[in-house]
């Protein structure tokens, strides 16, 4: 979501599942669609069956995926940017890319900083000893009216479109085969099928996942595509857009609903320690258009922000207390899980609760995982399963060998219901909110993670009025509406969060006409006001449960553009716009691209924008106006220069994992890895050496389980009942291994034992003039549930992340493999 | 006889002529491996809808688990590497399980009267409670799929949910299926689909594609689409030419008006172990064709 978002505006699947049958190639890349999708992956064999559709999948491993592929490609784990700012170089330099769509919807034409450059693997305002960048440079030249410079001609060499042609010219297919080991051929021929669909009636779609998200440098992966995407000029087309699948159900709610540390509900953002000043917080946030007439959307920050505060405060909140502003905490760095480990690490925390998480199991290097939660007082766990989080503190033989007796951290488990065992509401991948129903009653004591949180607030909320505290207020104040105090419903939360009038919400062109009564749901969060007239606890979600009652509930899957779009099947953010940035399926003048694939068309008989979708655009901007398509963004248009939104660059650049097969980086030696990443001391102490750590191990997951849960169920542990890790022939051969053998797999921060599997799978390739194999290490395993016990994959991981998300590197790191 | 409705066309070891006036339409399952996927969902939907539970067994270096047909597991996933073409990998993963054989070998080999039987709709059916576990089932198959129980030494296979089939519902494993890789209706609208999909094949270069519906058994109301239907043995060796044991043929022909005139029941056990292996001859005879 951090790459999607300062590349369009929104962190989020740009098109939706169903729309994967429009697609005339579709590739699937740092994902595995197949194995961990496989319903969604239906809409794959949909397009292949009705719109000869070509699926090309680049991985390193055949996967379930590349078994119903027509083309597959390999690489090494760890290089997709090389790969993909090789197909970038492709494209500039074979006049593939759709040129009007790309001069007209990106910045290609803005003028960049004179400062800005890039160097021997940096960017300019590099700091050595902080890790970190002075991002001043990485921005756009203005104009005395304040607007960004641009140049239609395309001529400037400071233009973005000149800059990235220069940045990725470095990126020839010789160079991309010597770093990712796919043979150039492949890689061409790959990026041949990708071009034909710079076709203004031809799209590609792709869909991602954890395989690139889980990098170092996985945030860029992600950019690096998108910036295809736009030069292909297949972004808000029905059948092209960007499918990030996420990687667990609702995941994406979570996300909208702001639960990172760093977060607040729909995509707002806490202030940080040097953000004291409400008026300041703000006006960083509720961007002004960079160029003349664009809509700028995030100007609207005053009004959800407000509305999220009366939702969170209610009368507490008020004009004269900055709505409670001074209540948010302000930060001094992010809280995300790898630092907060750290500091539980460092013995600096005292409690935790894991509420449907299981980090022993799921976080990097489980020794240090155990080692923290073990320097905790106290650890409580809520969750539907008996996770290996909560036995850290037992002896299972090898699988976690700890003395009991040496750790004092008291563990409280409180089960909770599991998804089926209540009634709610879901967010899909295509930011579908649908809403489902309880299928059966929780077992023993079982509660609702809502009651178990409100029975710890309310006796938290009772011991702050009886005995006081150094900071009551806004946990006394918060708003608590719920018919039954200690068990809010989910029907109330939804209704909450859509938001609903505190006042008569009036149209601000005619003060007459009232948009919404006092105490009504709210039908739009263009009716959120900044003046405490309207609550919402989450703005995205506005319009999910109007007056017209649960939209999430709705089954009506009828579709009469025969394009997948059923708007009243349940309800999507944001408005119930099904393909994002959907103005873009059309040309300047509003006539769609396609007429086969006609989402939205400019109407000038009644001077709006009609069609098969919710049109992400003012209705009634007409093509003359020039309004972009891209309305999150102040330039109205695409980034294919990231300013100053990413940690690492605005160009991604190719680093190295942190433990580098090759021990270098070919395109610039000096600059191995990402210079921007996060590192704890100790963590990079534990880093180890290709010399004694020579393979690339990567951690997947099987269609036949979930994470560490379905290894509790009888059914999935028949299907895939103990651990094992992949090899090639050639390593097997190497290494005396046959099919089945137990095998003894290490990295520099512990050892796993499986059965090995060798397959014809997983191929040797040369990287850099040297041999690279790889060990696929499958995580579904532990030392709870009805499988065959086993090891925790995550003993092998390293304890570094992106530098953007500090999404851990699961993906690509180092190990040895020998006969157990 | 089990929970069903439909009529039936024949049954094991039973000289009386089933009831033949209702009319009934031939059904198939319809097994694309060209876009199946290997998730095994059918696997799990199999267990479920027959509360059937297999043991938690081991990982043997594949994917494949349970390793085999059971009494408790009566559709696995056989995955193939294949490399046909140098650099051209291929992960071949056929659906195994009853072929439900219009000519089934089982039936004619089973000596135990109604414990197989052949409804009007084409499936193949065991009724477990007139099994008397001798096997011959398992000699008769030119499939290797019958299995009998450890629990209750009787025999059991998929029964094509004809328990679903009989109240107008597919079977389980195609209701779970998420890609559509299988697909249920008429054997004469399957045979249409599967032709639409040697077609789409062909275009993506599998100029082999082709039904698998062998003729040696009298087709079959299970059918794959195949990307090498030439080469059959490459999933996981699927037989060229399946075909009922010769043995299964002088059985019922010479053996067993013999057997009915009660001569020599003794040299019949010796006679039926030798049958017993006639499978597996058959399965090296199609190997070396391969070589």
């Amino acid at each position: 979501m951090a790459s999607l978002a300062p590349t369009f505006g929104r962190g989020a699947m740009t098109n939706h599942w169903v729309d994967i049958k429009n697609a005339n190639v579709i590739v699937i890349m740092g994902g595995n669609a197949a194995e961990a999708h496989p319903c969604g992956f239906k809409w794959v064999t949909e397009a292949k069956a009705h719109n000869k559709a070509r699926l090309i999948v680049v991985d390193p491993r055949f996967t379930r995926s590349a078994a119903v592929a027509d083309y597959y490609a390999p690489i090494r784990s760890g290089s997709d940017i090389a790969f993909l700012g090789g197909m970038i170089n492709y494209l500039l330099s074979h006049d593939k890319i759709q040129h009007e769509y790309v001069k007209k919807y990106s910045d290609a034409t803005f003028l960049v900083n004179g400062d800005y450059n890039f160097d021997e693997g940096l960017f300019s305002g590099y700091d050595k000893d902080k890790r970190k960048y002075d991002k001043t440079s990485w921005s756009y030249q203005k104009g005395s009216d304040g607007f960004v410079l641009v140049d239609e001609t395309l001529q400037n060499p400071r233009c973005v479109f000149n800059l990235m042609k220069q940045h990725y010219s470095r990126y020839t297919p010789e160079m991309v085969s010597k770093i990712t080991g796919t043979p150039t051929e492949q890689f061409l021929h790959v990026c041949e099928m990708i071009a034909a669909t710079s076709a203004p009636d031809k799209t590609t779609t792709f869909l991602y996942a954890l395989g690139w998200t889980q990098h170092s440098i996985g945030s860029q992966n992600i950019r690096t595509m998108a910036m295809i995407q736009i030069l292909l000029g297949n972004m808000g087309m029905a059948g092209g857009g960007i499918n990030a699948l996420r990687g667990h159900s609702n995941i994406q709610g979570l996300t909208d609903l702001g639960l990172l540390s760093n977060m607040l509900p729909g995509y707002m953002t806490l202030a940080g320690e040097k953000e004291q000043d409400f008026e300041g917080y703000l006006n960083a946030r509720a961007l002004k258009p960079l160029r003349p007439g664009q809509m700028s959307y995030w100007q609207n920050y005053p009004k959800f922000h407000v509305s999220l505060m009366k939702s969170w405060y209610g009368d507490a909140a008020t004009k004269e207390n900055n709505w409670c502003f001074d209540w948010l905490p302000k930060l001094d760095k992010v809280y995300d899980v790898l630092q907060v480990f750290e500091l539980m690490h460092q013995g600096k925390m005292n409690g935790y609760f894991a509420q449907g998480f299981n980090p022993l199991a799921s976080f990097p290097n489980k020794a240090k995982i155990g080692e923290a939660l073990a320097k905790l007082k106290y650890l409580v766990i809520i969750d539907p399963l008996a996770t290996e989080t909560s036995e850290f503190w037992k002896n299972f033989a090898e699988f976690n060998d700890v003395d009991s007796s040496k750790i004092q951290t008291e563990v409280f488990r409180l089960p909770s219901t599991c998804f089926a065992e209540e009634d709610g509401s879901l967010v899909s991948s295509s930011r579908v909110l649908q809403w489902h129903y309880k299928g059966a009653d929780a077992p023993g004591e079982a509660r609702g993670d809502a009651e178990i949180i409100a029975g710890l607030f309310l006796k938290l909320r009772e011991m702050y009025k009886q005995e006081g505290g150094a900071f009551p207020d806004a946990i006394l104040n918060t708003t608590w509406p719920y018919k039954i105090p200690d068990s809010p419903s989910s029907e109330e939360l939804a209704k909450e969060f859509n938001g609903k009038a505190l006042a008569d919400v009036t149209d601000p062109k005619d003060a007459t006409k009232v948009l919404a009564k006092a105490g009504e749901q709210l039908a739009s969060f263009a009716h959120l006001r900044d003046d405490g007239s309207t609550s919402a606890g989450c703005w995205i979600f506005t319009g999910s449960w109007s007056q017209a009652g649960n939209l999430m509930e709705r089954r009506d899957n009828s579709d009469p553009s025969g394009l997948g779009n059923t708007l009243n099947w349940a309800y999507a953010w944001p408005a119930n716009r099904r393909i994002l940035y959907n103005r873009a399926s059309c040309d300047a003048s509003g006539k769609p691209w396609d007429a086969k694939r006609k989402v939205i068309s400019w109407n000038a008989k009644e001077s709006k924008w009609t069609g098969m979708d919710v049109p992400d655009m003012r209705p009634d901007a007409a093509p003359e106006e020039n309004v972009g398509p891209f309305i999150m963004n102040p330039e109205g248009v695409a980034r294919l220069f990231a300013v100053d939104k990413m940690a690492e660059g605005p160009f991604p650049e190719h680093y190295e994992p942190f433990e580098t097969p090759i021990g270098t980086n070919p395109l610039h030696p000096n600059v191995i890895s990402n210079p921007a990443a996060r590192v704890f001391k100790d963590d990079l102490e534990a880093f180890g050496k290709a010399r004694d750590f020579p393979y690339v191990g990567t951690t997947y997951r099987l269609t036949e389980h979930f994470h560490y849960w379905t290894k509790h169920v009888r059914l999935n542990a028949i299907l895939q009942p103990e651990q094992f890790v992949e090899i090639g022939e050639e390593l097997a051969k190497s290494k005396g291994i046959k099919a089945g053998d137990k095998v003894k797999v290490s990295s520099n921060r512990g050892h796993i034992k499986a059965v090995a599997v060798v397959t014809k799978r997983l191929k040797m390739l040369s990287v850099n003039g040297q041999p690279v194999h790889t060990v696929g290490i499958p995580i579904h395993w532990g030392f709870k549930g009805l499988a065959k016990n086993g090891y925790l994959a995550n003993t092998l991981t390293p304890f570094v992340g992106d530098a953007n998300t500090q999404t851990p590197e699961f993906k690509s790191f180092l190990v040895n493999i020998e006969k157990a | 006889m089990a929970l069903q409705s439909l009529d039936i066309q024949r049954v094991s070891a039973t000289t009386t002529p089933p009831p033949g006036v209702r009319q009934t339409i031939e059904v198939a399952k319809l097994i694309d491996v060209s876009k199946c996927i290997g998730c095994k969902a059918c696997q799990a939907a199999c267990m479920e809808w027959n509360d059937i539970r297999d043991e938690i067994g081991s990982n043997a270096g594949i994917y494949d688990n349970p390793r085999d047909l059971t009494a408790d597991s009566w559709t696995v996933m056989r995955f193939s590497e294949v490399e046909l073409e140098k650099d051209k990998l291929e992960w071949l993963i056929r659906k195994d399980g009853c072929m439900h054989c219009a000519d089934p070998g089982c039936l004619k080999a089973c000596p135990a009267p109604g414990a197989i039987v052949q409804y009007s709709n084409g499936i193949v059916d065991f009724h477990e409670e007139a099994c008397i576990g001798c096997g011959y089932c398992i000699a008769g198959c030119p499939f290797n799929v019958p299995r009998i129980s450890k629990k209750d030494n009787k025999a059991y296979k998929c029964t094509l949910c004809s328990d679903r089939v009989g109240v107008g519902m597919e079977p389980a494993c195609v209701k779970s299926c998420p890609t559509g890789a299988l697909v249920f209706g008429s054997k004469a609208d399957m045979i249409e689909h599967a032709a639409e999909r040697v077609v789409d094949l062909k275009e993506r270069g599998y100029s082999n594609a082709g039904l698998y519906d062998p003729k040696g058994v009298g087709g079959t109301h299970v059918m794959y689409v195949l990307q090498h239907a030439d080469q059959p043995e490459l999933y996981h060796g699927l037989p060229k030419d399946p075909s009922i044991s010769p043995m299964v043929a002088l059985w019922k022909g010479v053996t067993k008006p013999l057997m009915s005139l009660g001569i020599g029941l003794v040299a019949l056990a010796g006679f039926f172990h030798f049958i017993k292996v006639g499978p597996n001859e058959v399965e090296e005879e199609s190997e070396s064709e391969l070589h």
